[in-house]
């Protein structure tokens, strides 16, 4: 009550709640995709709503994690004066939920069936209470390697690897070569989304789930989990000794120009390698994380929708179902990189790394394989996955030992 | 004499304001860190459990532990070189304007900008190592920026470049402030020069000191910008500081009670070094 108090005192204050009481046939939607190739795949779904006669209100907040983003939601809705639409990720979608502010979709997702062509994994994101609240845009998973193909052949690599210790072998390799093993960049978050596949790799994925979405203390203390610190310190070995503070693409970029071998990180640096103008299969390879084979750890980008004044409702509707038209979701994530957030999109527009990521995906989703990535905030809410982030990053940075790595870890999850 | 009554009614709008948008929030602060606050602001009174999972966050020593050293180290420096460049600047040199400008100059950017400069310049791959090494230095090794243990020094650097032009432009102000018939009398009875900075001036510049100690502490504990633009808190947590931990808490782990409990933390630091200060400038008023 009291909030909503200051909420309308905040917002005639500011003069946002001045709007209008006729049927208001536009949305607004905040995001941060504001690179080239995301802006240009937006406009997609914006081309799209406006054939429908929807007026698209663009209000990018640039800042990639989107945390700027975040914060400019907040000061929204304080007001009193949501967007229609904000791009969300994870657990950050079921905290708005809890807030009582999040509009209600279920009348377009039953016309539409959106129970049936979501994955159920994706479904635990996109619902709160049982009520469709998000509409999923993609499908990122974090599990990846992508690898420079001349490079791998002068060093002598010849085959996919297709376990973990074909991998360091391979990677070894590459190093005595006299190129950079493994291109990281040393930020938090990247360290953990390698962190994503090191555990999937060595642990499966009973223990994925146990140890990191359900946060069994057994699990977590079991010595399973030093082995995949034990692994985090082989690859700690095959980066340079400058990884740190590097930006993604700018490692991506070392395995473009053939300065490094490998990189782990999500399809999202599949982008970087295209716009390079190069071609999958042939430049550069991409292969799950070795060990990780019908698995996917995934992070979904998905488009929360307000509670917004009934005037609005029935433009917000039409955004909705926009986004979830199998058309929009083929061409936005063809050229984003990641794949479609309905697993009965068709592949053909897709390349090779894409169409392999589809076929993946729906195997996952029918063996309940499919599971939230750590690093991306889909496992664990944000409060802890940051302290899974400190954990991960001191260990990477050589300040804590692959056993008290894991005594750590256990004391960090239980917050 | 009577004041009218236009300066009052002129002032009351800033009074106003800065009522609202800095006490009031602080209060707001202040009673935000003692509720549940999580994503949003709650209202849910909690008491101080905030400040009990605040105090057992080992970031939050990590914060404190890099506070320490780095408020030391840079108050020190800054307040030494400064000094030294106040005195040589005083010995009457040549195009004294010049060289005040040259480093005060630094004061005039921004913490980002620092911030964003410095970290090319220290980092290995493009920076000071790189040129060595294109130089011919080939052994020539400046990696610090990367390395846990020494990345905090780097801070140090950074800041202490940036604030010694106006630590000297205070103390410059106060060396001249220093009667001239005390230094000439010295220099009949056969002082050195040295002799007369060390005996006569300096102790003469106490006030000096603390107004530099008081400037220089406050922005240590406030500093933010400078770290966030030269090592983003990394590599690790190792560069991370109270206000780094502020925000992070508050706005990107959804911990919002914490993080407020954590500004609250700042604000007490800040005041210890400030409101002794503030009191015996008082007092002086008042007796003088």
């Amino acid at each position: 009550m009291r909030r909503k108090l200051i909420a309308t005192v905040l917002a005639g204050a500011f003069g946002f709640a001045g709007t209008s009481l006729a049927a208001d046939n536009s949305v607004e939607v905040l995001h941060w995709w504001t690179s080239g190739g995301e802006a240009a795949a937006l406009n997609v779904l914006k081309a799209n709503l406006e054939k429908q006669g929807v007026t698209w209100n663009d209000m990018p907040v640039a800042g990639g994690g989107g945390e700027a983003a975040m914060t400019a939601v907040r000061a929204r809705v304080t007001a009193g004066n949501p967007p229609t639409a904000v791009q969300m990720l994870g657990f950050d979608i079921l905290d708005w939920g809890k807030q009582g502010v999040v509009a209600d979709l279920n009348a377009v997702a039953a016309k539409e069936g959106w129970d049936k062509t979501v994955p159920a994994a994706l479904q635990k994101f996109s619902k709160y209470n049982g009520k469709w609240i998000a509409a999923p845009v993609n499908v990122h998973s974090t599990n990846w390697v992508w690898a420079n193909k001349e490079v791998l052949a002068k060093a002598g690599v010849t085959s996919e690897p297709k376990s973990w210790d074909e991998f360091i072998a391979a990677a070894e390799k590459v190093q005595k070569a006299g190129f950079i093993a493994i291109a990281h960049g040393g930020q938090p978050w990247q360290d953990a989304t390698i962190f994503d596949g090191v555990v999937m790799s060595t642990g499966g994925v009973d223990y994925y789930r146990k140890a990191f979405i359900d946060l069994d203390a057994k699990a977590i203390n079991s010595p399973t989990t030093e082995k995949v610190f034990q692994r985090m310190s082989q690859i700690r070995k095959l980066v340079d000794k400058d990884f740190s503070g590097r930006d993604w693409n700018v490692a991506s970029g070392m395995v473009i120009s053939g300065k490094a071998g490998f990189q782990i990180m999500g399809d999202w640096a599949k982008g970087e390698f295209l716009n390079a103008k190069k071609v999958p299969g042939k430049d550069f390879l991409c292969f799950r994380m070795p060990g990780t084979q019908g698995t996917v750890s995934f992070n979904s980008d998905q488009f929360v929708m307000f509670k917004v004044g009934s005037d609005k409702a029935a433009a917000q509707a039409k955004l909705a179902s926009a986004i979830m038209d199998p058309g929009f979701q083929s061409a936005f994530n063809v050229v984003k990189g990641s794949v479609p957030a309905r697993t009965d999109v068709p592949d053909t527009a897709f390349d090779a790394c894409g169409k392999k990521g589809m076929k993946d995906l729906a195997e996952a989703n029918k063996n309940n394989t499919l599971v939230g990535s750590i690093a991306h905030g889909h496992a664990v809410p944000a409060s802890i996955k940051n302290a899974i982030y400190d954990v991960v990053t001191r260990h990477f940075n050589g300040q804590l030992d692959d056993k008290k790595a894991v005594a750590a870890l256990a004391s960090a999850v239980k917050q | 004499m009577r004041a009218g009554a236009l300066p009052k009614l002129l002032l009351s709008p800033s009074v106003l304001l800065v009522l609202v948008c800095v006490y009031g929030y602080i209060m707001f602060t202040i009673y935000l860190s003692f509720t549940s606050s999580t994503l949003m602001p709650s209202y849910e009174w909690a008491g101080t459990t905030s400040y009990q999972r605040l105090f057992a966050q080992e970031n939050w020593h990590v914060a404190l532990s890099n506070l320490w050293v780095f408020a030391s180290l840079y108050i020190g420096v800054a307040v030494v070189l400064g000094l030294g460049f106040a005195i040589l600047i005083d010995q009457h040199i040549r195009a004294e304007g010049a060289f005040r400008s040259i480093f005060l100059y630094p004061m005039a950017l921004s913490f980002i900008v620092t911030g964003t400069a410095w970290k090319w310049l220290l980092d290995p791959g493009v920076g000071l190592e790189h040129t060595m090494h294109d130089l011919g230095w080939e052994s020539f090794a400046f990696g610090w920026i990367k390395d846990s243990d020494m990345a905090i020094y780097c801070v140090i650097i950074a800041a202490v470049w940036q604030t010694t032009g106006f630590v000297m432009a205070l103390f410059l102000a106060g060396l001249r402030g220093v009667d001239a018939e005390q230094i000439s009398a010295a220099r009949v009875d056969g002082a050195r020069t040295w002799q007369i900075y060390l005996h006569i001036i300096i102790p003469q510049l106490g006030p000096v000191f603390v107004s530099a100690f008081v400037i220089l502490a406050h922005m240590a504990i406030k500093s933010y910008d400078l770290v966030i633009a030269l090592t983003n808190g990394g590599p690790g947590r190792s560069t991370w500081l109270p206000s780094v931990f502020m925000y992070q808490y508050s706005f990107t782990r959804n911990e919002m009670a914490i993080g407020a409990a954590s500004a609250v933390m700042m604000l007490a630091a800040i005041g210890l070094v400030v409101l002794p200060y503030l009191f015996s400038e008082m007092r002086k008023v008042k007796n003088g």
